[in-house]
């Protein structure tokens, strides 16, 4: 590129490199404005939040709030209603929390120790039921909607946060031993068998040597989980009551009251509050929620 | 005692999980299935009296529209989230120095809830005071974009909403696959004056093909699951307009108390399924015992 060279091709070159400026420039503006379209509804979302309801009526989508206002978070947070009930949406937060953090914990448990076995203790039968398993992350949840709703109720915990916890328990041991499984199969055989010469049983050997090994694959698993827990609607909606519903559907209930006038910067605020934990996830170990994402898909 | 303990203890430790998949998974397919195959209305019944609930799915002009639905929306959201991963996938890989900030920005919809991204979408497509106001504001008074109100056209603006949210992951995708493409093959090519789109037309892309399956099948997954994003962008509606399998199938469960119908459209749902994963599911397993 620096080399100046005085010859009939230095004109030619020349050219092209003006060439290859341009379409440099080209590319950045493409991406920037894919950029801009992504960022976008984050954009608008945030700065109508911070608006009065007569600037919103007033003003432009895409233009920043003139006075900023953080009403619209107070009643998101702790007044908007949901149907009759105007608490915000604090309440159904914390039950999403309530509800995430043990269901995230247990499957993401359960995942490990059947992913060991799956990997390093191979009877026979182990791959077919893994394959089993591994279908189950299939299917659509539609099918096991109409038996877990008799089931909670023969079970006396329909319409309750532990019904609600079992059911993603159940349905996330599917993926959380995929990712187990995946990641302890890359690891040699003869450590097992070396540890068990040396007299090390079962739980021994998973203790202290797989679990200290674990710690990325338990990142991205626990990431995973929280993600789909606290995104999940259709087991919030199709198992809560009111009361117990996960943030999701609450969000959802106060965007869609049909009473009283329109809100748009408590939507938009609510909206923000229901995303705010998996965000920060995500700017906070980005890596991590990305391997999951590929982990599940590629390697699948 | 304590060799047969330490021999068994593998599976006693798998069988809870195994045990609880045979039956929250196994088991009830099956009950949908047999439920499926009975008059079951407000309540399950177990008496089987054949294909009566089919019959009557596939004489429903709602479950008429929400499979017609489902084949538009997945085409469109399938194909152009692909283009558009791809595309953003291959000028991110022209070393920019910012690829990581991009990439975040990229990506991020995907760690949203659809109910989060439905709300987004709703208020941004909002005729009285969204995007259609604001061209307007502009000067241009004819602008419409109404689709989210308007019967004919609001399954399209659900495309735009999913579209957004995931093409970020397939640009991912993509990214991880034009990495892994061998560079020597490529530093070749140019060496040759091959020019630059055939390279990627000829060796780059050819070799993705298993990215493209990939991504196929995580999308059309997706399409079919869809259920959140239409509740909270259209409910649905206008009246059933954007009424999707899933969408029927909550209704039918939940809100109009007829179980047989919920069931065989569950049963429907994941034929469509099976038949696109199924396949799938066996070529990799296959490659994998190879």
């Amino acid at each position: 590129m620096t080399d100046i060279t005085l010859s009939p091709a230095h004109a030619q070159d020349q050219g092209r490199n003006w060439g290859r400026i341009a379409l440099r420039w080209l590319l950045f503006i493409a991406l920037g404005i894919f950029a801009l379209f992504y960022l976008m509804p984050l954009f608008v979302m945030v700065t109508t939040s911070l608006k009065s309801l007569e600037e919103i009526r007033t003003g432009s989508l895409v233009a920043f709030p003139r006075e900023v206002t953080f009403e619209a978070w107070r009643t998101a947070w702790s007044g908007a209603c949901t149907g009759i009930q105007c608490e915000g949406l604090r309440p159904y937060f914390w039950n999403s929390v309530m509800l995430a953090v043990p269901a995230v914990l247990i499957s993401t448990f359960l995942g490990a120790v059947n992913g060991y076995v799956i990997a390093q203790w191979r009877f026979k039968g182990a791959n077919l039921i893994f394959s089993l398993m591994l279908f189950g992350c299939f299917i659509p949840f539609q099918v096991v909607l109409l038996p877990m709703a008799v089931l909670l109720g023969w079970m006396g915990i329909a319409g309750t946060i532990p019904g609600l916890i079992f059911v993603h328990v159940i349905y996330g041991i599917g993926f959380t031993t995929l990712f187990f499984r995946n990641y302890y199969v890359t690891i040699p055989q003869e450590l097992v068998k070396a540890a068990k010469v040396d007299g090390a049983g079962f739980f021994r050997i998973f203790w202290s040597i797989f679990l200290p090994l674990s710690l990325p694959i338990i990142v991205v698993t626990v990431i995973w989980q929280f993600t789909q827990i606290w995104n999940d609607f259709l087991f919030g909606v199709s198992f809560s009551q009111a009361g117990t519903q996960p943030v999701t559907v609450a969000l959802n209930n106060i965007v869609n009251s049909t009473t009283g006038v329109k809100e748009y910067n408590v939507d938009m605020a609510a909206a923000i509050i229901a995303a705010l934990p998996t965000l920060i996830v995500y700017a906070v170990a980005g890596k991590y929620f990305i391997r999951g994402l590929t982990a599940g898909s590629v390697k699948g | 005692m304590q060799e047969w303990l330490e021999r068994h203890i593998p599976k006693m430790v798998l069988a809870p999980s195994f045990v609880a998949i045979l039956i929250f998974v196994y088991g009830f397919i099956g009950w949908t299935a047999w439920v499926s195959l009975t008059r079951s209305r407000l309540l399950p019944k177990y008496e089987i009296e054949g294909l009566i609930q089919y019959d009557r799915l596939f004489a429903s002009p709602r479950w008429d529209t929400a499979m017609g639905n489902l084949f538009i929306f997945g085409t469109l959201f399938i194909v152009i989230a692909i283009v558009l991963g791809l595309l953003i996938a291959i000028l991110l890989d022209q070393k920019i120095r910012t690829e990581g900030v991009l990439r975040t920005i990229y990506l991020y919809p995907m760690a949203l809830s659809m109910i989060v991204t439905g709300t987004a979408w709703k208020w941004i497509m909002n005729p009285g005071l969204g995007i259609e106001a604001m061209v307007r504001s502009w000067g241009f008074e004819n602008f419409t974009f109404d689709w989210v109100i308007d019967p004919d056209k609001a399954i399209y603006a659900v495309v735009i909403a999913a579209v957004w949210q995931a093409s970020g992951f397939v640009m991912a995708l993509f990214l991880a696959g034009l990495r892994s493409v061998d560079g020597e093959i490529i530093k070749a090519a140019q060496v040759d004056g091959i020019p630059t789109y055939r390279i990627y037309s000829a060796i780059i892309l050819p070799s993705m093909a298993p990215i493209f399956l990939s991504a196929f099948i995580v999308l059309a997954h997706l399409a079919i699951k869809s259920f959140d994003l239409v509740i909270a962008l259209t409910g649905g509606g206008p009246g059933y307009s954007t009424d999707l399998p899933a969408t029927y199938m909550y209704a039918m469960a939940f809100s109009r108390g007829d179980i047989g119908q919920a069931a065989s459209s569950a049963m429907v749902m994941m034929a469509v399924v099976f038949a696109i994963v199924v396949p799938y599911l066996y070529s990799e397993l296959r490659a994998k015992h190879d």
